[in-house]
């Protein structure tokens, strides 16, 4: 429990110390200085790289009919590739996981927000159709 | 003389013989020195002059619309269509006002910027100038709402009509579609400037959350902060996620009004639930923003006033996070007759239950925090003891309108209305006027009257009683909420209510005018005037520019025993046992260097 | 302790006015640390920290929009089907990958302000800043598009029920490979939904398609006669009915010949499913998922919306301005950045022991990407 307050501790407090302190594996930093993490040039273009392939692969699969997998695969891949961005271009990977934790957060909320928004309205939908068909 | 204050040791030997002495107050000269400061605490009182402007306008706005409702039929105005009229802008503004301009603001802009980096031991917050510029958008904000109201007072006396609409009349929800079709009033601008406020409230929020993070001192870890930390932290987790969904739901209104885009208009194939939806999105959890800080200066006072440590520290400290954390959950128990589906209905209620429980458990906390504790009964405690009685009235109806059955039958009616005042006003504004009483010595280094700070808070007590408990019961018997008029049966019901509301409004004006006689010629503060431990009563009343003259020593915030009494004049100094161990260095010391 | 102050410097730090000649000469404070943080690390930490949750309230802002959209397209996802073709899925993706090229520039950025690198630095900033301008210019070609067609939110949009201009509904064209003609619905079913070139399967089975469709819409006993003609312009309304007059092959419509598109009487079934109509030659009997109705390439006609759905063409149409309005917006602020930066960093002050500026408006840059990222299949990717 302590250490897991520790680590608790260690991550919200915003210091890259503490948090690499109690965090074992977390020791290598890019194999140079103590300093700050930095990223490797070549680390950056594989993942350009990989990114624009997969904007082309988000466009040609628009060729392809999968029913309701449609928005799901479009979906998936914008989210490979956010989290690509977010974790080698925001350099989230070696920051403080507290940041992580903002991030998650704000996106949870905003799932929250979505899904109840949708349920709802899918819900009330054919009471509004039913309605709308009747009007003279 | 001022012998508790520590001598501010930069000062030339001169200027030390002296009865001036440097603080922030008086540390540098000239308008601009106060308007491009970066001191918080500056900024925090001049949040305050405008905030309690705003209370007093919305007050003014409260005045009016119990006064035309003193007696069924006109009452302001002669005409009826008129008077209506005039109701509905009275109502719309007063909420407005309100919610936007003093509630959500307060405890955090004005107390929480003094205090917070104080309590921190820190010499400013993370972001200084975001600080400054929250101030300034707020004023921004706040010109858009005085332009309506101004917009609404030519348009009555004069008939003409100011671009952009005079008054508001759509409540201040700005339920579509009326106020994005019908409404002449001055929907945009007040949208505008409740989303130009919005951003004031996220950049506190920015703010606060990565002060608390990163400015705390060695040996003050998040379980060694002062709940009112606690308080302000789950504030501004609120402030961060939830102000940026009422910025777009305003900015869709506007378009929506503006050139009819149909995203709300049934008649444009939109749909107004969802109007809803986006709206209580934020506004569900802004009132989660409008008590948390409070409940965070009850918990200081509690503990101060009852000579006890606070009791059940972490589980003040969750109950925080958590009431932060589902009230984003429970917004549609406010849409419960809007036409929601079934299922989101049964959701909604459930959830909403769940929230009372850590509101709950702060409750049974502060109380068993003043059991077998040594009660003082000034005017800070007074506020707090109030707080208690009030905020679980105020709950407990709230848990009657969680539950979906009864809602339907309250929804819109007077029980609506009182639960909310209960908790905005018996709840929040307690809090906030008994908080601004407990720093009040250390803002400004002077005591107020005592004798008629306790007559104010006894009179507000029985004033807000008055008025909004017999509208539970009009409530209940089925008067409508945003009525002008009401049958026969609910006239002494409304006009009791009245009555109280004038005392509510005299006594507030008595608050305020004893603040001023005290800023005027109140008695010299002692630097710690009620034998609180946290790190702010380490520093002299009114603090220094930079918060402390030597550094703060960090302890345990509700170790109270290191203090002992010592007169009004000299306050609270620490027991000889307390200044042994620190020259032991046995307590935790504060920053590194 | 913490009572002993130095001069903030103005770069990055807080100076006040409060320059009372403190520094007490033991301790450095370095010009660009601000006087109320300890150490250079806790000032970075602090400020990352900050602008992480600066990104979350964005989230959650464009978020609100993107719930809008979501309810919308759930709600009426003919509508977005429809009118998405007026957007140019080559013009998306070239902005995308644009956006995507700046992002490496200003990761890399952030790693030449760190090694202190300040050519490189400046070179990187500029190419950031140039593939900025290059989403706006190509967000301002999609726009000119749009306005030509009378496309823009609200009353200014031809399908709006308010709409009060000059403009005649067209199909979907697909944006820049269609030439300036605008054709009535009528006329512009021979040349299909706004499908590119190679898709003109579309044409055949219009007539039917459209007697098909009339007979689903305009089933009741309200049914105008109207409703038995294939694909002719309409009478006129019929005696007793609503006025209705769709603009098929109409005179340009004005305050005159005002255009309605909802008629209350006109609708038929429940469900909007049913009034979708597939390709004589697709897949027999409809999907119950009406987005994906009829199989790829055959893009909905405007003559196959429900009227209702009619109305919420520029619905589809506001969401798509305000969302990349907004997005556009964040651009621009975030160009004005990069170019602060970009000023700054030609002083020679970013290098391994302050670069904070330069990773903080890195951060803002890339959630301006990230969101572009979403923004692209949700929008220009609809099928």
């Amino acid at each position: 429990m302590s250490r897991v307050h520790a680590k608790f501790r260690a991550m919200v407090s915003g210091n890259p110390a503490e948090a690499a302190a109690t965090d074992g594996d977390h020791g290598h930093h890019g194999g140079h200085h103590d300093g700050p993490h930095i990223v490797p040039v070549w680390l950056l273009a594989v993942v350009l790289i990989i990114l624009l392939a997969l904007t082309v692969f988000t466009v040609a699969v628009t060729l392809v009919d999968l029913g309701t997998f449609n928005i799901i695969v479009a979906l998936g891949i914008a989210v490979i590739k956010s989290a690509f961005v977010v974790l080698y271009f925001m350099h989230l990977r070696w920051d403080s996981p507290f940041n992580s934790v903002v991030l998650m957060a704000a996106l949870v909320f905003i799932g929250v927000f979505l899904a109840f928004a949708l349920v709802d309205s899918s819900e009330y939908r054919p009471a509004v159709d039913a309605a709308v068909s009747t009007t003279k | 003389m001022s012998v508790i204050s520590t001598p501010n040791q930069f000062e030339s030997p001169a200027k030390s013989h002296e009865p001036h002495e440097q603080h922030y107050l008086n540390h540098s000269k000239g308008f601009l020195s106060w308007a491009l400061t970066l001191d918080h605490k500056r900024i925090g009182l001049m949040y305050m002059v405008l905030v309690l402007i705003a209370l007093f306008l919305g007050g003014t706005f409260a005045m009016l619309l119990r006064t035309e409702l003193i007696a069924p039929g006109p009452t302001l105005m002669a005409d009826k269509a008129a008077a209506w009229n005039l109701y509905n802008h009275m109502f719309s503004l007063h909420g407005a006002v309100m919610v936007f301009l003093f509630i959500i603001p307060a405890v955090p802009a004005i107390l929480g910027n003094f205090v917070l980096p104080m309590m921190l031991g820190a010499k400013d917050v993370a972001f200084p100038r975001l600080n400054l510029l929250s101030l300034y958008v707020y004023a921004f904000g706040a010109m858009f709402f005085l332009y309506v109201l101004l917009s609404g007072v030519i348009h009555a006396w004069t008939g003409t009509s100011l671009p952009g609409g005079f008054g508001l009349d759509t409540g201040w929800t700005f339920y579509t579609p009326y106020s994005s079709t019908k409404s002449m009033s001055g929907v945009i601008p007040a949208t505008f400037g409740a989303f130009v406020l919005g951003f004031s409230s996220i950049l506190t929020g920015v703010n606060f959350v990565s002060s608390i993070h990163t400015l705390r001192p060695k040996g003050m870890g998040w379980f060694d902060m002062p709940l009112f930390l606690w308080g302000l932290y789950a504030t501004s987790i609120i402030q961060i996620l939830a102000t940026p969904v009422l910025a777009i739901t305003l900015m869709l209104l506007i378009t929506e009004r503006a050139i009819g885009i149909g995203i709300f208009d049934p008649a444009l194939g939109g749909d107004p639930v969802l109007y809803q939806h986006f709206f209580w999105f934020y506004s569900h959890p802004a009132v989660y923003i409008m008590i948390l800080p409070a409940m965070g200066v009850i918990s200081e006072i509690i503990s101060t006033f009852s000579r006890r440590h606070i009791f059940g520290y972490t589980f003040i400290a969750y109950s925080s996070i958590a009431i932060a954390l589902l009230g984003f959950l429970v917004w549609g128990h406010h849409m419960f007759t809007s036409g929601q589906s079934a299922l989101a209905n049964v959701l909604f209620s459930l959830i909403t239950f769940s929230v009372a429980i850590p509101s709950a458990v702060k409750v049974f906390n502060w109380v068993t925090t003043m059991y077998k504790g040594s009660i003082r009964l000034q005017t800070p405690m007074l506020y707090a003891i109030g707080f208690i009685w009030m905020f679980s009235i105020g709950g407990l109806t709230g848990i009657f309108l969680a539950a979906l059955s009864v809602d339907i039958h309250m929804h819109d009616t007077y029980f609506v209305v009182a639960h909310f005042h209960y908790v905005m006003v018996g709840s929040m504004l307690f809090a906030f006027i008994g908080g601004m009483n407990y720093w009040f010595p250390k803002m400004f280094g002077k005591m107020y009257n005592e004798k008629v700070a306790v007559f104010a808070a006894i009179l507000l007590f029985i004033g807000f009683n008055l008025t909004f408990f017999i509208q539970f019961v009009a409530g209940s018997q089925g008067m409508p909420r945003r009525y002008a008029t009401y049958p026969v049966q609910f006239v002494s019901h409304h006009f009791w209510s009245t009555i109280g509301a004038y005392v509510m409004g005299a006594s507030l004006v008595i608050v305020l005018f004893n603040w001023v006689a005290a800023l005027i010629n109140g008695k010299k503060a002692p630097a710690n005037p009620w034998g609180s431990n946290t790190l702010e009563w380490q520093s002299a009343s009114p603090p220094p520019h930079d918060n402390f003259a030597t550094a703060p020593v960090v302890t345990d915030p509700y170790y109270l025993d290191r203090w002992k009494f010592v007169s009004d004049e000299e306050g609270w100094v620490l027991t000889d046992e307390a200044k042994a161990a620190l020259a032991a260095g046995a307590a935790r010391t504060g920053r590194a260097h | 302790m913490s009572s002993i102050t130095t001069n903030a410097g103005d770069s990055h730090g807080g100076g006040d006015g409060h320059d009372d000649g403190h520094d007490d000469g033991h301790h450095e404070h370095p010009p660009f640390l601000a006087h109320h943080f300890d150490t250079p690390e806790q000032q970075y930490t602090t400020g990352k920290l900050g602008m992480w949750v600066f990104l979350g309230t964005e989230l959650l802002m464009f978020g609100g929009l993107f719930c809008a959209y979501a309810v919308y397209r759930n709600n009426h996802p003919e509508v977005f089907e429809y009118a998405h073709t007026y957007l140019n899925k080559w013009w998306g993706a070239v902005n995308t990958v644009v956006l995507l090229v700046s992002s490496f520039t200003m990761a890399w950025a952030v790693r030449a302000a760190q090694l202190g690198k300040k050519n490189q630095l400046s070179v990187l900033l500029a190419l950031t800043l140039l593939g900025g301008a290059g989403f706006m210019i190509i967000k301002t070609i999609e726009y000119r598009d749009k306005w030509e067609h009378a496309l823009f939110p609200g009353k200014f949009n031809v399908y709006n029920k308010n709409y009060t201009g000059t403009h005649t509904p067209g199909e979907g064209h697909g944006g820049i490979e269609h030439g300036a003609n605008v054709q009535s619905p009528a006329t512009d079913n021979a040349h299909g939904g706004g499908a590119p070139a190679g898709e003109s399967a579309h044409d055949t089975g219009v007539g039917g398609k459209a007697v098909v469709k009339s007979a689903n819409l305009m089933t009741g006993p309200e049914a105008s006669p109207r409703s038995e003609g294939a694909n002719t312009a309409p009478q006129g309304p019929a005696p007793g009915e609503h006025a209705e007059v769709i603009a098929q092959g109409k005179p340009t419509p004005g305050p005159a010949n005002p255009v309605i598109y909802f008629d209350p009487n006109s609708l038929g079934a429940a469900s909007d499913a049913a009034k979708i109509v597939p390709k004589a030659a697709g897949p027999a009997g409809l999907a119950t998922d009406a987005v994906h109705a009829g199989e790829h390439g055959a893009h909905l006609a405007y003559a196959d919306l429900a009227n209702r759905d009619k109305v919420r063409i520029n619905t589809f149409f506001s969401i798509y301005f305000l969302m990349t309005g907004l997005h556009g917006l964040h651009v621009v602020i975030g160009m004005g950045l990069i170019a602060w930066v970009l000023v700054k960093g030609t002083q020679g002050i970013f290098g391994p022991a302050y670069y904070t500026p330069v990773d903080l408006v890195g951060l803002y840059w890339h959630l301006v990407d990230l969101i572009w990222i979403f923004l692209f299949p949700l929008l220009y990717l609809i099928h």
